[in-house]
């Protein structure tokens, strides 16, 4: 196959192949020396841990959901690592990985899932909008941020970029497509990174889409690239590359990061109910983290310590993951009526009061031993 | 200073004078810029801001509430149009499960400066989906403050202060009315006029508070005139979230009768809600159970059907009439 016919069909953009080897790519050269890949390698094994570690507090009844980002490592942490700290992420509930690189605490993010917040960081100072599980709603957000960026005069060498995360069933929604078209016509400076797990819940890809996800972005008008999910340094190399050309004023490029939900879509769900187990069998040997610890191995960049010694901070991550979920607090009654206006609020405040006075009633009562 | 406009000019105006106020302020919507909306009330503003700041949209509503979302995280004050009442239902999701709640989700991180304007009501003759009135769907939605004007002098302030709550505000134009025209005092300042959460006394009266707002206002003055029986005091509530509660229960405390006209269907429309607190708080005050006068639980009817459908002048006498029964 010539260079040409390979640049005409990009079918699957990738960097670092399932057994470890380190490959070119002409439209993709990425300059990385060894640090930066064990930082990488650092990074898809902590975020791995905290996952874990938050399945298992699902299964003692600490957390009411979680939904596990196993096997999307790659895709998140080396789209997330091409960011800029001006950029703007909007995810969707599955980016974990995104979060841990934007400088969001896992307890955070558990405190979502175990119900005391409904995501409580800053978006502004992590440059890492709320999780959005109505799906595909903040492409549109993402858009409009951009659109914002843009006004600002925010456009050029060092512009300000907008990457926007959902999955392939999201291709499907209204305002997805809607969000490709505002941004199409706007030339606005975001990236539609689409993780391709191949399962929304029980549904595989053919009942989402007849094409190939990159190619829809052709009718939109923009640039569409496929790139393997699971391998982390073609990630990074294609978000980059995507970022650039967003910021730069070159607008929109739609990535399809080709990967695999290997765990169920939430912990509430039973994926052996409609996939075979050999499916997941397949995607193991294509393990986004197995080959960068093959990677680093053969090439002689990182010895046993070095694992060793991330295996233990993993160890140390999840222990504080535990410890941070568990002595979370139960937020305060009243907190119910907090910030629903930013304006004074009459009805707010009379509710809130009354119910005061309601709860207030029960301890009074209490205090006089009751009835 | 007095100038005088019709409630269309008048929003026009008010818009101008936002946009000239904070540079942040944006029009967006569907032929806002060079046509300046399907009804001009965003004339001439394409012209003096740009296109930068005066978007013509892709035909999308949800694409259009869903953009202004991630334009106000940006730091912009973005007003859209949605074209037509029945036109907002397209954005229903992005209002409802992202618009309404990011201040409470993000804990007061995020506000949401968001003024959707949407001509509502109707009495045009058009065909469907263009004679709607959506605003119990809005009320009943905690996050979003609801809004609507009945006069131009309103017109002019209130969109005003709607572009500069940091709250999202559903402003509900009454499309028949605007071409009504009245004196306004462009002079006034911001912080010296009515504020937008205030209802106002239309007027006067000592027998029976019969409330409306919007295109209502209108025919409940006629009907207040009309009605030589008896005195009516009209209440122009302006703002159906929050409602100004003790603006009406004053008055009922003081007349013993309320009635409550709009043009929304009647099972579940503000009157509803409004007649559930007045009963709450005016209990033994009232001489008459609070009466409705309100469209039929149906959907909006061909135009040569609309004169039946919307309660006009006989059908809110009816209503008062009803009142005095007791």
């Amino acid at each position: 196959m010539s260079e040409t016919a390979a640049h005409e069909e990009p079918e699957l953009i990738q960097l670092l192949t399932p057994e470890g080897e380190l490959t070119q790519h002409p439209d993709y050269p990425l300059d990385i020396n060894a640090e930066e890949i064990r930082a990488l390698y650092r990074d898809l094994v902590l975020v791995r841990r905290v996952d874990s570690e938050a399945v298992s507090l699902q299964r003692q009844g600490e957390l009411g959901l979680w939904a596990s980002l196993l096997g999307q490592e790659a895709a998140q942490i080396g789209s997330a690592r091409a960011l800029r700290e001006d950029d703007m992420a909007f995810p969707s509930y599955r980016e974990h990985g995104v979060a841990w690189c934007r400088g969001i605490e896992p307890k955070e993010l558990l405190g979502m899932f175990r119900g005391v917040t409904n995501g409580g960081w800053d978006p502004h100072e992590h440059g890492f909008h709320l999780y959005t599980i109505v799906i595909g709603s903040q492409a549109l957000h993402a858009t409009g941020y951009a659109m914002g960026i843009q006004r600002d005069g925010a456009v050029g060498e060092d512009g300000t970029a907008v990457i926007s995360y959902f999955g392939d069933g999201a291709t499907s929604q209204g305002d997805t497509n809607e969000a490709f078209n505002f941004a199409s016509v706007n030339n606005a400076p975001v990236v539609f990174f689409c993780q391709n797990n191949q399962w929304a819940i029980s549904e595989s890809l053919d009942r989402q889409t007849r094409v190939p996800i990159y190619r829809r972005a052709a009718g939109f008008g923009f640039p569409g690239v496929r790139v393997d999910g699971n391998d982390v340094l073609a990630c990074l190399a294609v978000s980059r590359a995507a970022l650039d050309n967003a910021r730069t004023g070159n607008g929109p490029t739609l990535v399809e990061a080709f990967t695999y939900r290997m765990g169920a879509h939430t912990t509430n769900d039973d994926p052996t109910r409609y996939r075979d187990a050999g499916e997941l069998d397949e995607w193991k040997a294509k393990d986004p983290i197995l080959r960068v610890r093959r990677y680093l191995e053969q090439n002689g960049l990182a010895d046993e310590a070095f694992f060793t010694q991330i295996d233990e901070e993993a160890d140390r991550v999840g222990e504080q993951v535990r410890t941070q979920c568990r002595s979370m607090p139960d937020p305060e009654p009243l907190e119910i009526f907090h910030e629903v206006y930013a304006d004074p609020n009459v009805h707010i405040d009379q509710q809130r009061s009354e119910f005061a006075d309601y709860l207030a009633s029960f301890e009074s009562a209490g205090a006089e031993g009751g009835r | 200073m007095g100038t005088n406009l019709t409630i269309g000019k008048a929003i026009n105006a008010g818009l101008r004078a936002a946009m000239e106020h904070d540079p942040k302020v944006l029009m967006m919507g569907e032929d806002v810029g060079k046509l300046g909306g399907v009804f001009r009330v965003t004339d001439g503003l394409y012209k003096d801001f740009g296109a930068d700041r005066v978007i013509d949209t892709p035909l999308a509503e949800s694409g259009i509430v869903g953009t202004a979302i991630g334009m106000a995280m940006r730091g912009y004050r973005p007003v859209v149009e949605i074209q037509f009442d029945g036109f907002f239902f397209p954005a229903a999701n992005q209002t409802f499960t992202q618009l309404a709640k990011m201040r409470r989700r993000s804990a007061g991180k995020l506000s949401m400066p968001v003024v959707m304007r949407i001509p509502y009501g109707g009495g045009i003759g058009a065909v469907e989906h263009h004679s709607e009135s959506p605003e119990a769907y809005f009320q009943h939605t905690a996050g979003l403050r609801v809004v609507t004007v009945a006069n131009p002098e309103d017109a002019y302030w209130m969109i005003q202060q709607a572009v500069r709550s940091d709250d999202p505000v559903i402003f509900l134009e009454p499309k028949r009315r605007y071409y009504e025209k009245a004196e306004v005092d462009t002079g006034a300042s911001l912080a010296e006029v009515t504020p937008m959460g205030a209802a106002r006394i239309a007027r006067p009266g000592t027998d029976c508070t019969l409330l409306a707002y919007g295109p209502m206002i209108k025919t409940a003055l006629q009907a207040a005139e009309a009605d030589t029986d008896h005195s009516i005091e009209v209440i122009d509530v302006r703002s159906l979230s929050p409602v100004d509660y003790p603006t009406i229960t004053e008055s009922v405390k003081r007349t013993g009768r309320l009635v409550v006209a709009h043009e929304a269907t009647l099972t579940g429309g503000p009157g509803a809600e409004i007649a559930a607190r007045v009963t709450e708080e005016c209990f033994y005050h009232l001489e008459s159970p609070v009466i409705r006068v309100a469209a039929f639980d149906t959907p909006y009817p061909q135009s040569r059907l609309e004169e039946h459908y919307l309660p006009d002048l006989d059908r809110v006498l009816d209503g008062v009439d009803r009142a005095f029964a007791y």
